[in-house]
C-alpha cells in the first residue's frame, strides 16, 4: 500500500531546511573545486599535519553511521520490541551519514579524479583498500536490511539481514580503528586497543545522533517519545558513554605507563595547548561528564536533558577526533630516541595546523549530504517510527 | 566415423604445430624490438652507507644537489617538498652533537607499501621504494605510516619539471634514490655531491662492492631498527 | 520518402570529403620525420602503448628508449618553443583539444624537450 508523508513534511519550513542543507553541500563542492584546481596549499594541511578537519568530520560521520545501526540491531538481532519500530530510521541515518562521510573523504584526496583507480587497484594489505569493499558492501547490506524491515513479506528475513549488518559493521568499525592501529611507528596510534575503542565510540555517537534525529522528527510531527522507550534509550546512552570513556582512559593510561610514550601523553594531556583543552573540556567534560549528569541525575533525565546530553556527546566526539587525529600528528615523530633533533623539515618540532575555510566547508558539506538524504528519505518512504511495533509475520 | 575424427585430429595437430613455429620467431623479434628486457633485478639490492661522523653541521650540499637534480623548489615552508634533509642531533645524556642526512630509507618491508590502497607505493625488484604517480590518489596514508617522515605531498600546481623526474600536484613523493640515474649506471646526486664522502652508494648484494665490504667491516646501524623494516640505508657513527 | 532519405545521406557524406582539409587540427609536429610506428597506427594505439610502457618502465625498470615518452617529446616538441603542450597547435594539445580528451600526462610529466630543459637549468 502506498505511503503518504505527514502534512508537516510538506511545510515551507521543511523546504527551507532542505535548501539550507543543499547550500551547505554546494559550499562543500565549491571548496573542493578550489582545492582541486589550486592544490592543498590553500588548506591548512601540510607535510607534518597531513590529515585535517575533513578527516575529523568524515571519521565522525562514518563511525556514527556504524553505531546508529545499534538501534536496529537491538530490534532485529536481540528482539527488543521497543527498538524494532526504530530500525528503519536507523538504517536510513546510517546510509545518510556513511554517504556524507565517504564523500568528504573522497573529495579530500589529492587526486579525487582517480577514485576509479582506487576502486580497481587493490592492495590486500591496505586497510584503505579493504574499506573500499567494506563500505560499499555496507551500503548494499543496509539497503537489503531496510527492505526486509519495511516490506511485509520480507519480515522473516529481517533477522538474518540484521545479523549480517551487525557483523558487517563490527568488521567495518574495526577497520576504522585499524587504519590507525597499523601505524606502528607513530606514538599516537600503533595500539591494539584502538579497534575496540572505535567500536564503543560508535555506540555512543550513534545513539546520540539517532536520539536527536528521532526527537526532531517527533517534535516536528507534534508527537512525543513514549516515556518507557525514552528511559530505556537514555540509560543505554549512558552505558555507552561510560564504556567509551573507559576505553579512552585505558588507551591513555597504558600509554602513560610506557616511558617511551610519556612525552607524547604529556603533550596531549597537559602541555600541548589546544589539545589538552579540547581533550579535557571538550571530550571529557562536555562529551562525557555533562551527558552522564544529564542522564543519570535523579532531578534531571527529562526529555530536554536527554537531547542536551546527545548534543554534548556529539560535540565531545568532534573534540575527541580533533585531538586524536590532529594532535596525534602534531607531536613530532620519535625517529632518534634519546636525541634532541632539529631540521628544516620540522623534526623535533610540534606541528602547527590552522584549519582553512575550505576544509570546514567541505566538512559541513558532508553533514549537509547526510541531512539531505535523511530529510528526503523520511519524506518519500515510511521511516518515521510507528509506536506500535508491527507484529505481522514474525515473533 | 572414427577415420574422419582421426583425420581431423591430425589436421588440427599439424596446423597448431605449424602456427606455433610460425609465431615463434615473431615472439623473439618482439623481445628484441623492445630493447632491454631485463629491467630491475632482485639479484641487486641498492643501498647507502652514511658516515655521520664525517658529516659537517651546516653543510647542505646533498640537499642542494637533490633539489637541483629532481627539480624541487628548495623551499622549506611547511608545504614544500623535501626529499632529503639534514638533521642536527644532540645526544640528551652525553651532549654529543652530530649531523646527518635523512631521506627515504628504502626499507625491505616498507610500511608505506603495506598501507597504500592502490599499490602506488611499491618496492622495485632491486629494492628501491617508489611512488607510481600514475596510481597515486593522494590519500597520504603512506605519509602517516612512514617512520622516517620521508614523504612529501605536492600541495600546488608544478611547472617545468625535470623530464627525467615527473612530479605532480596531488600526489605523494619521496627520494627515488635517483632511479633515473641508477638505471643509466650512475649514482644518486646526493652521493655524488657530498664533499666529505659521507654517502656511499652501491649494491649491498654484491660482496665485492665497496659498500658491502664496508658494512662487513665497520659498525653501522639502521634507524628505528626496532621496527624490523630492514632499511637499505645504514648509518655509522651514531 | 526515398528521395528525402537519399538526400539526407548525401548531406552526411559530404563533410567526410571536406574532412581532411577543414576538419582535422593543425599540428606542429616538431622535428617530424620517421616516427617509430606509422601515423595511423599511432593515432589508434599511442594511448595503449604509453599505458603499457609506463608500467614496464616505472615498476619493472625496463626502459625502452624507442617508446619512452621523453623520446616522443624529444622529436615532437615544437622547434619554436620546445614544448608539446604550450600552444593550441602543439603536438599533443592540438589533437586532444579537437577530440576533447583531457590530457593527464602533463600534470606530472614535463612537456619540454629534455635538451632544452637542461640548457635552461644550466643557464640559471
Amino acid at each position: 500500500m502506498s505511503y503518504t508523508s505527514p502534512n508537516q513534511l510538506r511545510s515551507p519550513l521543511y523546504y527551507l531546511l532542505l535548501a539550507i542543507a543543499g547550500l551547505m553541500v554546494l559550499g562543500g563542492l565549491a571548496a573542493v573545486h578550489e582545492m582541486e584546481s589550486q592544490g592543498h596549499i590553500i588548506t591548512g594541511m601540510n607535510n607534518q599535519i597531513v590529515w585535517g578537519m575533513p578527516h575529523v568530520f568524515a571519521i565522525f560521520l562514518i563511525v556514527a553511521a556504524s553505531g546508529v545501526l545499534n538501534v536496529s540491531s537491538i530490534g532485529s538481532v536481540f528482539n527488543k520490541p521497543a527498538y524494532k519500530a526504530r530500525g528503519p530510521l536507523a538504517g536510513l541515518l546510517s546510509i545518510a551519514m556513511l554517504g556524507g562521510g565517504l564523500m568528504v573523504l573522497m573529495l579530500d584526496l589529492g587526486r579525487p579524479d582517480r577514485v576509479i583507480v582506487a576502486a580497481t587497484n587493490y592492495n590486500p594489505t591496505s586497510v584503505f583498500a579493504w574499506n573500499v569493499l567494506l563500505y560499499s558492501g555496507m551500503f548494499a547490506a543496509v539497503v537489503v536490511y531496510l527492505w526486509t524491515m519495511m516490506e511485509k513479506r520480507m519480515y522473516p528475513w529481517s533477522k538474518p539481514a540484521g545479523l549480517l549488518v551487525f557483523v558487517w559493521r563490527f568488521v567495518l568499525t574495526t577497520g576504522t580503528g585499524l587504519i590507525f592501529a597499523f601505524l606502528g611507528a607513530r606514538q599516537a596510534y600503533g595500539s591494539a586497543v584502538l579497534p575496540p575503542m572505535f567500536i564503543i565510540l560508535s555506540f555512543a555517537w550513534g545513539i546520540a545522533v539517532f536520539h536527536i534525529v528521532q526527537s526532531a522528527i517527533y517534535a516536528w510531527n507534534g508527537t512525543s517519545l513514549d516515556e518507557y522507550v525514552q528511559k530505556r534509550m537514555r540509560n543505554l546512552m549512558g552505558v555507552f558513554v561510560v564504556a567509551a570513556l573507559y576505553f579512552v582512559a585505558a588507551y591513555h593510561l597504558t600509554n602513560l605507563y610506557f616511558s617511551r610514550q610519556s612525552a607524547f601523553e604529556y603533550f596531549i594531556l597537559r602541555d600541548g595547548g589546544i589539545y589538552p583543552q579540547l581533550f579535557w573540556w571538550g571530550y571529557v567534560v562536555i562529551g562525557n561528564l555533562l551527558p552522564l549528569l544529564l542522564i543519570f541525575h535523579p532531578a534531571l533525565g527529562k526529555s530536554k536533558c536527554v537531547i542536551g546530553a546527545s548534543l554534548a556527546i556529539i560535540l565531545g566526539g568532534f573534540a575527541f577526533l580533533y585531538v586524536f587525529i590532529i594532535g596525534g600528528q602534531a607531536f613530532p615523530l620519535d625517529i632518534f630516541h634519546g636525541f634532541e633533533v632539529s631540521s628544516t623539515f620540522a623534526d623535533g618540532m610540534i606541528g602547527t595546523y590552522r584549519p582553512s575555510l575550505f576544509e570546514i566547508l567541505l566538512g559541513f558539506g558532508g553533514l549537509g549530504v547526510a541531512f539531505v538524504i535523511t530529510a528526503i528519505g523520511i519524506r518519500v518512504l515510511d521511516f518515521v517510527p510507528h509506536e506500535i511495533p508491527k507484529k505481522v509475520g514474525h515473533h | 566415423m572414427s577415420d574422419i575424427d582421426t583425420q581431423r585430429r591430425n589436421f588440427l595437430k599439424t596446423s597448431v604445430g605449424a602456427a606455433a613455429i610460425a609465431i615463434a620467431p615473431g615472439m623473439l623479434l618482439f623481445d628484441i624490438a623492445h630493447g632491454n628486457p631485463e629491467g630491475a633485478s632482485s639479484k641487486v639490492r641498492w643501498g647507502m652507507l652514511i658516515d655521520a661522523e664525517q658529516c659537517k653541521p651546516g653543510c647542505n650540499d646533498c640537499v642542494t644537489a637533490c633539489n637541483k637534480e629532481n627539480g624541487l623548489s628548495g623551499g622549506t615552508a611547511a608545504t614544500d617538498s623535501q626529499w632529503i634533509r639534514k638533521i642536527e642531533l644532540k645526544d640528551i645524556s652525553t651532549g654529543r652533537e652530530l649531523s646527518l642526512p635523512m631521506m627515504c630509507q628504502h626499507c625491505e618491508n616498507p610500511p608505506c607499501v603495506d598501507v597504500c590502497p592502490t599499490n602506488a607505493s611499491f618496492k622495485r625488484a632491486d629494492g628501491i621504494v617508489l611512488v607510481d604517480k600514475h596510481r597515486c590518489i593522494g590519500c597520504r596514508y603512506c605519509m602517516m605510516a612512514c617512520p622516517y617522515k620521508a614523504r612529501s605531498f605536492v600541495h600546488e600546481v608544478l611547472h617545468d619539471q625535470n623530464p627525467d623526474v615527473p612530479r605532480g600536484k596531488g600526489t605523494v613523493e619521496s627520494c627515488t634514490l635517483c632511479v633515473h640515474r641508477i638505471d643509466q649506471g650512475g649514482k644518486p646526486a646526493c652521493a655524488e655531491a657530498c664533499p666529505n664522502n659521507v654517502i656511499l652508494f652501491g649494491d649491498l648484494n654484491d660482496p665485492a662492492s665497496e659498500i658491502a665490504k664496508k658494512v662487513r667491516s665497520v659498525a653501522s646501524v639502521q634507524i628505528r631498527a626496532d621496527l624490523h623494516l630492514n632499511p637499505g640505508v645504514r648509518y655509522q657513527g651514531i | 520518402m526515398k528521395r528525402l532519405a537519399s538526400l539526407l545521406l548525401c548531406l552526411c557524406v559530404a563533410p567526410v570529403w571536406a574532412g581532411d582539409s577543414a576538419g582535422t587540427p593543425k599540428l606542429d609536429i616538431g622535428r617530424g620525420g620517421q616516427c617509430v610506428e606509422d601515423t595511423q597506427w599511432m593515432r589508434k594505439n599511442h594511448m595503449h602503448m604509453l599505458k603499457h610502457q609506463r608500467d614496464e618502465a616505472l615498476r619493472k625498470g625496463i626502459r625502452d628508449e624507442k617508446i619512452s615518452l621523453k623520446n616522443c617529446i624529444e622529436c615532437h616538441a615544437s622547434m619554436k618553443d620546445d614544448s608539446v603542450i604550450a600552444r593550441a597547435d602543439s603536438f599533443c594539445v592540438g589533437c586532444h583539444k579537437y577530440e576533447a580528451v583531457k590530457l593527464d600526462c602533463f600534470e606530472c610529466h614535463s612537456g619540454k624537450r629534455k635538451s632544452a630543459w637542461l640548457q635552461q637549468r644550466d643557464a640559471k
